[in-house]
């Protein structure tokens, strides 16, 4: 059962938050040992929120939207008291002193919060591979990849360990994950969500988001998260409109444009699946034809520039001062080496270096600046774009989940999963990955509907249609 | 040709505070070119007049009134550091030569 059902139930008291929580734990019990989604599990404290949110609604209070509604946090989001680690040996043991602003509004909004998801460490990685903690497995198929980085959150809702989850999505994050464990995957528009206690990759292109297991769940969860913050100075001060109730408002008359530079590429079941969306598009209603938009095959070269780049600048502050792990030198800088050595992951060094090596004198303008000019015109071709159409369609990853290994020699060959998912990123603009069917290994496949800047409102009533289509 | 060297991997390292290994620098040496060799699509794009984009959304010149809010604990700060005394964090000697 979905998180709109559920808090619909809880608030009308037909079923009790407690018994809600009980059954999440539960399949978490059964499963979560084979498959490894989180790096925390708050059987207790989820239990404790459960009857806290039974007690205001026998005293006739309405806990709120998502009343009782189990929620698993990536474990890039800060927890006060709680344990929040990246999935990285640089920050075990680390509790936050400050609850991130989208903890507090879900709280808020009477969610129970059941655990810190798995993650690839500091959500460098498309697979959950380059945890610290060991991978998390995909529930359709244990010997495959959950996608990554936010893997543990896509995985804990397709195994029902939560209705829904929250991911980070810098790259592809959460959209990729989302295709390849068969669940809805949502980036919105940069700045929609306050980024205020996410622990920072990259963070022009960081964006927050919800993973569930239908689109009217997933727009209902971002209504929640979304809106103004004054914590976060990149938040868009724009009154958050609702999500949830147009979903049933229909695509008659959309114009919608396939990307033909990212359907080239992909594998052929993913593409007879992209044909197969598109043409329910159409049979609902909406205008839907071939669209071209050039640079975007440039988007992964300027992402790893761009992305790397300011992961650098931002993982500087990992040193052994304030927080986290220390191994002591002689000197300052002994003990800055020699920590930031142990307490990384190989990915994390690798970007570490490559975003540095781009920063650095000689280099700058050639790599970091280029990037910078070559997301200039990307931007521009994308508006372009929207000019003639309301929204974009897309694969959300060129196969089905991998299996565990077979990436992870060749960091190129990983970086290359997430080509479709970059652009938006680099744009800034929102997308989600909707579960289209099924590959010729029987693994899911995801599609992807692309919007303008503030564009979610058209992106999720397409997205709605897409998934009636299957019905 | 490499792109990037074994020598080049040591100094990106110094600038960034990263302790490396012998095996370290080749293994970097050759992952960082192969990626730098698919960044080279960049180097051919005419940019030339293109402003660069450093931010998706164009927000400026946020501000907040200057008021004095509640920060943080400084002894739940602390207490997550690695090492503190009185107040502050504590840090290996950071002067080439003792005072």
């Amino acid at each position: 059962m979905g998180a709109v059902d559920l808090a619909r139930q809880v608030r009308t008291g037909a079923r009790t938050a407690r018994d809600v929580v009980e059954e999440h734990l539960a399949a978490i019990d059964d499963r979560e040992s084979d498959l490894h989604a989180f790096n925390l599990v708050l059987a207790e404290e989820a239990r404790a929120a459960a009857d806290e949110v039974d007690r205001r609604v026998a005293a006739g209070d309405d806990p709120g939207p998502l009343a009782g509604v189990p929620v698993a946090l990536k474990d890039n989001f800060c927890t006060r008291g709680i344990p929040t680690t990246c999935s990285s040996r640089i920050l075990e043991g680390w509790r936050p002193p400050y609850d991130a602003t989208v903890v507090t509004r879900l709280r808020e909004a009477g969610a129970v919060v059941v655990g810190k998801t798995n993650m690839d460490e500091f959500a460098m990685g498309s697979s959950t591979e380059n945890s610290a903690f060991g991978p998390t497995r995909n529930p359709h198929d244990p010997t495959r990849v959950p996608g990554g980085s936010s893997g543990g959150s896509a995985a804990a809702v397709a195994a029902g360990f939560a209705a829904l989850a929250l991911g980070s999505d810098t790259g592809g994050s959460i959209r990729q994950p989302a295709a390849l464990c068969g669940v809805v995957g949502v980036k919105p528009t940069y700045g929609v969500v306050s980024r205020y206690g996410l622990v920072a990759f990259a963070s022009s292109l960081d964006q927050i988001g919800p993973f569930a297991t239908d689109v009217a769940d997933a727009a209902l969860a971002l209504e929640v998260i979304a809106g103004h913050d004054r914590a976060d100075s990149t938040s868009i001060p724009h009154a958050s409109p609702s999500f949830a109730d147009v979903v049933l408002q229909g695509v008659d008359g959309l114009r919608i444009g396939v990307i033909r530079e990212l359907v080239e590429g992909v594998d052929p079941d993913v593409g007879t699946r992209l044909a197969e969306a598109a043409g329910a598009l159409e049979a609902a209603g909406a205008k839907v034809d071939e669209a071209s938009v050039p640079t975007t095959t440039l988007g992964l070269s300027a992402y790893y520039v761009l992305a790397t780049a300011e992961a650098s600048s931002n993982l500087a502050r990992y040193d052994g001062v304030r927080y986290g792990l220390r191994v002591d030198g002689d000197d300052i800088t002994a003990m800055y080496g020699a920590t930031r050595a142990a307490g990384f992951g190989a990915e994390v060094k690798r970007r570490i270096m490559l975003g540095t090596y781009a920063l650095s004198a000689g280099y700058y303008d050639a790599y970091y600046g280029q990037a910078q000019r070559a997301r200039t015109l990307i931007l521009r071709d994308f508006e372009a774009a929207y000019a003639s159409y309301d929204l974009l369609l897309a694969p959300t990853t060129p196969t089905t989940a991998f299996e565990l290994g077979a990436k992870t020699a060749d960091p190129l060959t990983m970086y290359l999963s997430d080509v479709c998912t970059i652009p938006s990123n680099l744009t800034g603009h929102p997308a989600i990955s909707v579960p289209y069917g099924r590959g010729d290994d029987g693994l899911p496949i995801g599609v992807q509907l692309l919007a303008p800047a503030l564009g979610e409102s058209t992106m999720f009533r397409a997205a709605a249609a897409l998934e009636r289509s299957l019905r | 040709m490499a792109l990037i060297s074994r020598e080049d991997v040591a100094h990106v390292a110094r600038l960034a505070r990263l302790d490396v290994t012998g095996d370290e620098l080749d293994r970097f040496a050759e992952q960082l070119g192969a990626v730098l060799e698919h960044a080279a699509d960049l180097a051919a794009l005419d940019t030339g007049g293109v402003p660069p984009t450093a931010h998706p959304y164009p927000l400026a010149n946020v501000l907040r009134d200057d008021v004095v809010r509640p920060s943080l604990d400084r002894d739940e700060v602390l207490a997550m550091a690695p090492a503190a005394e009185d107040g502050r964090f504590r840090v290996p000697r950071i002067l080439g030569e003792a005072p």
